[in-house]
């Protein structure tokens, strides 16, 4: 599918969403169907662009970002450090091996009752739960970037005699940015998808609680337009950081270093 | 093969530090034992909770929606795969649907799941089912694709069928992406079952974890995501067991 997606854009993909959607919308109206499950193309398209309009899907999005990237910011900030740590010391990477491998199977979304007895429900909550999913694949995907780092380099900082803050700001970060920053888009991908997740089986706040009180109160166009809204704002997001992370490390990619 | 190396003199110091490090904390309850028990108190309550028979009870109903969504999934996934990897216009008519609904969160489908069949252990199975699949199919896909030139001209000279190309070349080719697929759905699996179980009520860890937080009863609850987190240890541990054995064709020798 990713060759698919580098070759030129292909209308024959169009065709089956296109041919879904008026097939809906044809046998919603032939039928006269009101329903409490199914919504036509046409309404779920009026009802996005009236919470759009009213202003209640930016702010629902504003709260799932909001705590998607605080909870980045603190999970991912805490696993660049430890994966820095651990990417510096073979002992310390070595001594932590069990205890990680006890907590990292932990699945996130337990946590989600941890968080709830803490901290109550809100942002905090959230923050927690995103924190701890993105602490690991933050952790891993560093240690691993540091293994790539050309071994001369901290030959070279050995012999310039730097010191641990200089040798990580001068040598490692940049020899490891490029891998680290796949790290960070990959990041950003979980913690929305976590945020969501915990929108919606607890959190009263945010696009996973939208959806789930659109489906309660019998609002399906509303819930079929948030879940629309959903995908594209995944998408345009990594899309995004696609573009930035090609414009930011063109010059090590035509150096052919792989990324 | 990497067991000396997880339980060395040094990994188990570390881990039993932090252990200590926790029943410290307890002990000088600088945090409340409402929100964080002690190791003992944890350790306890697995213990009463293995002895009534209820925890063995919810570990299965956990486990059991756990397989079942992910051997669903797998199947549909190498299916699907084995289709979309044999055909170029297949890839084209479809591929562009999937890539506009993979990235969708899997629990943002649980609300249109619970609008057509209701809070049932249905809803838990297509939830689980939608989002694990996506791994299988993609590693699938991959492993179609990756097939050296020269058996598809093998299979042409042999005028194999397409489900004999599929079975005899395609599948074995593909089956190192597939298995590693797995892997990682086996552990979006467990979320959504845990996911679905809050939500639907159904009988598992994940309502049980839930319930215990609401009564604060902290001593279960943790005790409750620790054999969530043992199920995850596991189940990796067991398929990456058989992963290795399955391929152990492809080891060099």
């Amino acid at each position: 599918m990713s060759t698919a997606a580098h070759r030129r854009f292909d209308l024959r993909g169009l065709v089956l969403p296109l041919v879904l959607l008026a097939l809906a919308e044809a046998a919603m109206r032939i039928s006269h169907t009101e329903s409490d499950t199914l919504a036509r193309p046409s309404d779920v398209a009026r009802a996005l662009w009236e919470a759009l309009r009213d202003g209640t899907v930016l702010v629902a999005s504003a709260q799932t970002l909001g705590a998607a990237l605080g909870g980045l910011a603190l999970g991912g900030g805490l696993g660049l450090l430890a994966g820095l740590w651990f990417g510096l010391s073979t002992r310390a990477e070595r001594w932590s091996l069990l205890s990680v491998e006890l907590l990292r199977p932990v699945p996130s979304v337990a946590l989600i009752p941890i968080a709830m007895l803490v901290y109550g429900f809100g942002f905090r909550m959230e923050i927690a739960v995103v924190a701890f999913t993105c602490f690991w694949p933050m952790m891993l995907l560093t240690q691993a970037a540091l293994r790539q780092v050309e071994p001369r380099l901290f030959e070279v900082a050995r012999v310039l005699g730097l010191g641990i803050t200089e040798r990580v700001s001068k040598i490692v970060l940049p020899a490891a940015a490029p891998r680290v920053f796949v790290a960070f888009r990959l990041g950003v991908g979980i913690a929305l998808v976590v945020a969501v997740t915990v929108e919606i089986a607890a959190n009263p706040q945010g696009l996973g609680f939208g959806l789930m009180s659109a489906q309660q109160n019998l609002r399906p166009d509303l819930m079929f337009a948030l879940l629309l809204w959903v995908g594209a704002l995944g998408w345009a997001l990594s899309a995004g950081l696609l573009l930035i992370e090609r414009h930011l490390f063109r010059h090590t990619r035509a150096q052919g270093g792989n990324p | 093969m990497k067991w000396p190396q997880i339980l060395s003199p040094g990994t188990i110091a570390v881990t039993l530090a932090l252990g200590t490090l926790w029943a410290g904390v307890c002990a000088m309850q600088w945090v409340s034992p409402v929100f964080l028990p002690s190791p003992g108190a944890t350790w306890n309550a697995l213990l009463a909770g293995i002895a009534k028979g209820e925890l063995a009870q919810l570990t299965a109903g956990t486990v059991e929606r756990m397989v079942y969504g992910w051997a669903l999934a797998s199947l549909a996934g190498i299916a699907l795969g084995a289709l979309i990897g044999t055909s170029a216009a297949l890839r084209a008519w479809l591929a562009p649907t999937f890539e506009l609904m993979r990235p969708l969160p899997a629990s943002a489908i649980v609300p249109v799941a619970i609008t057509f069949v209701g809070l049932s252990p249905a809803m838990v199975l297509i939830v689980i089912t939608f989002g694990a699949v996506w791994p299988v199919l993609l590693a699938t896909v991959h492993g179609f694709a990756s097939i050296e030139p020269r058996l598809h001209e093998v299979g042409r000279v042999l005028r194999l069928s397409r489900a004999a190309f599929i079975f005899k070349i395609g599948l074995p080719n593909a089956l190192p992406d597939a298995l590693a697929g797995m892997r990682l759905s086996l552990t979006i699996a467990l979320i959504l079952a845990i996911v679905g179980e809050m939500l639907a009520s159904q009988q598992g860890l994940g309502t049980s974890i839930l319930q215990a937080a609401r009564s604060f009863r902290a001593a279960d609850l943790f005790a409750g995501v620790a054999l969530l987190g043992l199920i995850g240890l596991v189940s990796n541990a067991l398929l990456s067991m058989a992963e290795h054995r399955v391929l152990r064709w492809k080891q060099p020798r």
